[in-house]
C-alpha cells in the first residue's frame, strides 16, 4: 500500500489559506512517519499554479494543481470530480482536509466513493500500526473519541482549524509540479457557480483578532451588542456571538463562536451574557484568557475563565469601556 | 414539490453539562433519568425548512429515521409540525452502522419510496458529529449535493441556493433532484400545533425491515464501519476562575480592567 500522504489545499483571495499550512505541518509529520511522500492538491481558477512554490516550501514533495475556469468558485460537483481524480492519481494511504466550507462538503463523499473511512473535525492525528489515529471532540465537545481506521483502504480526516501548528517555512525546499488531468466540462454538471458574496466585517477578522468581546443570550436584544461594539471598539477587537443569540435573529451567523461557527484563538476573550454550552466553548476554547461577565454564578464559562464578574452587564460593561479607555490612552 | 427528510433521534444536547456523563469502560454515553430524546438539532432545521417549501409550492413531505421503535417520539412530532408521511427503519441488522452504513440503509428506503425533488438533511449529528450522513446519502443515490444551505428560492425544476462560508455566502444553481444540508442559520424551527399533534396521534407508522428494502447486509452493522472507537472521556477544566468583587458592579469592572493590565492582557 502507498506510504504517501495526500492534503487538500485552499487559496483565500489569492492567498494560501492559514488551515492549509497547519494541514501542511501534520501532513508532513505523518508521511515521514510511514516514510512516503506528502502531495498537496489545490484546485482553482488560472493564476492557482503560483501557490505551489508556497506549498512546497511549507513541506510538500509534490503539489497537484487543478487550473480551470470550473474552479473559479466553489461547486461540490466540479470540486468533487477534481480532488476525486487527484485521489485516484495519486492513491495516497492517508488524505487531509482542512473542517472548512470545502473541506467538509468534499471529504464524506470521497469517502464514501472510496470505501475509505473518515474522521471529522480531528484535533490530533498519528498513526498505530500504519493505521491512521485521531482524536475528536464529539458531542457538542462535551466528550473526547478516540478513533482508529480499520480499513486497509485510504484513510481520511478532516482537520480542526487552529488545533494544530502551522508548518515552517523552508527556504530553497524544492518538489515537483503536476497538472491535474481533468476531463469535465461545465455542460456535464447539474450545478453551477453563480456568485460570491462576502460579508465584510467591520474592523478585525474574528479568526484573525486579538481580542473578542463576544455576546450571547443573556444580552436580551440586538440592541444591546451596541455595547459591545463601544468595548470592541477602545479595544481594537472582534465582536462575536453565541449560536442563541445567532439563532435569535440578534446578529448575522458569520459572528458565530463556536463548534459550527467560528473558532478563534485571540489573547483575551471577553464572554457577555454567554452560559458556556459546550458547543460555544468548542470555537471560544482556544483563547488564551477567558474574562465571563454573567449574572448567573454558577454558569459553566466560568469554570473556563481567569476572571469573572457575577452581575448585571449592563453595570459592568460602561465602566469597563472608561476604565479601559483610559488605560489605553496612558 | 416532494421532499424526504432525514432525521436523527439523539439524547437531547442542551442538558446542562453536569448532567453529562460517560462510561468510559464502555465508551458510551449515559442517558440522564427523565429527559426525554430529541431531533437532532440541525434535523428539525431541515424539518422547518421543507415544510416551509411546502406551503409555498405544495406536494409531500416524508421523514425517514433509522433507530429504535422510540424514534417514533420523534418521526411523531415532525408529522405534528407538517410533514405528511414517516417510515421508521428498523432491524437488528441496522444496530451500530456508522454513517456510511446508514447512508446505505436511508438510499435503500428511497429507492423504495420512489420520486422525490429534495432529499434535506441536518448536515450535523448532536451527538457523533460526523456531519456524513447527507453527503453520502447524496453519493450513494448520485445525487448533486449543496451543504450548509442558508436560504432557496425555487425557480422551476432548479433551486437557487445560498451557502454559508467562513466569511459570506455563495450562490449556486442545482437541478432537482438533489440533496441539501442545512444548520442552525437558516431558519427557527416551529413547535408543533394541537390539532397537529392529535393529527400525528392518530396517524400510523409504517416500519420497514430489511427484508422491505433492497440492502446488503454485508454493507451495514458494526462489522462494516471502518472506524473503530478506542477510547472515550469527558474533558476536565480547572476551574479556577478569581471572581472581581468589590462595592459596586462599577467598581469591579475598573478592578478587572486593571487586573488586566497588570497582567499585560491589554
Amino acid at each position: 500500500m502507498s506510504k504517501d500522504v495526500l492534503i487538500l489545499a485552499e487559496s483565500v483571495e489569492d492567498k494560501l489559506a492559514l488551515i492549509s499550512s497547519e494541514l501542511l505541518g501534520i501532513g508532513r509529520k505523518l508521511a515521514d512517519d510511514l516514510g512516503g511522500d506528502l502531495i498537496a492538491v489545490i484546485l482553482g481558477s488560472e493564476g492557482t499554479k503560483e501557490l505551489s512554490k508556497g506549498l512546497i516550501s511549507l513541506g510538500a514533495d509534490k503539489v497537484i494543481v487543478g487550473e480551470s475556469d470550473i474552479f473559479d468558485g466553489y461547486t461540490n460537483s466540479f470540486y468533487l470530480e477534481g480532488i476525486d481524480a487527484a485521489v485516484r492519481e495519486s492513491s495516497p494511504h492517508t488524505f487531509l482536509v482542512a473542517n472548512t466550507s470545502v473541506g467538509r462538503d468534499i471529504a464524506p463523499r470521497i469517502a464514501f466513493r472510496h470505501n475509505a473511512s473518515y474522521a471529522h473535525d480531528c484535533t490530533e492525528l498519528s498513526y498505530e500500526d500504519e493505521k491512521l489515529c485521531a482524536i475528536r471532540p464529539v458531542w457538542g465537545g462535551s466528550a473526547i473519541s478516540h478513533v482508529k481506521s480499520k480499513t486497509e483502504n485510504l484513510s481520511i480526516a478532516s482537520l480542526r482549524p487552529k488545533a494544530l501548528p502551522m508548518a515552517d517555512i523552508i527556504e530553497g525546499r524544492t518538489g515537483d509540479l503536476v497538472e491535474l488531468n481533468i476531463s469535465i466540462e461545465s455542460g456535464e454538471t447539474l450545478m453551477s457557480f453563480l456568485e460570491a458574496k462576502k460579508v465584510q466585517s467591520e474592523g478585525v477578522r474574528l479568526e484573525d483578532a486579538e481580542i473578542v468581546v463576544s455576546g450571547g443570550r443573556g444580552l436580551g436584544g440586538a440592541e444591546n451588542f451596541s455595547h459591545l461594539e463601544k468595548l470592541g471598539k477602545v479595544l481594537k477587537a472582534a465582536v462575536g456571538a453565541s449560536r442563541a443569540a445567532v439563532d435569535a435573529g440578534w446578529v448575522p451567523t458569520q459572528m458565530q463562536v463556536g463548534q459550527t461557527g467560528k473558532i478563534v484563538s485571540p489573547n483575551l476573550y471577553i464572554a457577555v451574557g454567554i452560559s458556556g454550552a459546550m458547543q460555544h466553548m468548542v470555537g471560544a476554547g482556544p483563547s488564551k484568557n477567558i474574562v465571563a461577565i454573567n449574572t448567573d454564578a454558577d454558569a459553566p464559562i466560568f469554570q473556563r475563565a481567569r476572571y469573572g464578574i457575577v452581575g448585571d452587564y449592563k453595570k459592568v460593561l460602561p465602566a469597563l469601556t472608561e476604565k479601559f479607555e483610559e488605560l489605553l490612552q496612558s | 414539490m416532494n421532499i424526504i427528510v432525514c432525521i436523527k433521534q439523539v439524547q437531547d444536547p442542551d442538558i446542562p453539562p453536569r448532567d453529562f456523563k460517560v462510561d468510559e469502560e464502555k465508551m458510551e454515553v449515559l442517558s440522564p433519568a427523565n429527559v426525554s430524546p430529541v431531533i437532532s438539532t440541525f434535523d428539525e432545521n431541515a424539518i422547518e425548512e421543507a415544510i416551509a417549501l411546502k406551503e409555498v409550492h405544495g406536494g409531500k413531505i416524508t421523514v425517514v429515521t433509522v433507530g429504535s421503535e422510540s424514534c417514533k417520539d420523534s418521526l411523531k412530532k415532525c408529522l405534528a409540525m407538517g410533514c405528511d408521511d414517516a417510515i421508521l427503519l428498523n432491524d437488528d441488522c441496522f444496530e451500530d452502522s456508522d454513517a456510511f452504513g446508514i447512508a446505505r440503509i436511508l438510499a435503500a428506503a428511497i429507492e423504495k419510496i420512489g420520486e422525490f425533488d429534495i432529499i434535506m438533511c441536518g448536515r450535523l449529528s448532536s451527538d457523533w458529529s460526523f456531519g456524513s450522513t447527507g453527503l453520502a446519502l447524496a453519493e450513494a443515490l448520485g445525487l448533486p449535493s449543496v451543504g450548509q444551505l442558508q436560504k432557496i428560492t425555487v425557480e422551476g425544476d432548479e433551486l437557487i441556493c445560498e451557502r454559508g462560508l467562513e466569511d459570506g455566502v455563495e450562490v449556486v444553481k442545482v437541478k432537482t433532484p438533489c440533496l441539501l444540508t442545512v444548520s442552525n442559520e437558516i431558519n427557527n424551527p416551529r413547535l408543533p400545533s394541537v390539532k397537529g399533534i392529535l393529527m400525528a396521534s392518530r396517524k400510523q407508522l409504517p416500519i420497514w425491515k430489511s427484508t422491505d428494502i433492497e440492502i446488503d447486509e454485508s454493507k451495514i452493522g458494526s462489522s462494516a464501519n471502518t472506524l473503530e472507537l478506542t477510547k472515550l472521556y469527558q474533558p476536565v477544566f480547572t476551574g479556577n476562575c478569581e471572581f472581581i468583587e468589590d462595592e459596586s458592579l462599577e467598581e469591579a469592572a475598573k478592578k478587572l480592567a486593571l487586573r488586566l493590565r497588570e497582567d499585560k492582557i491589554i
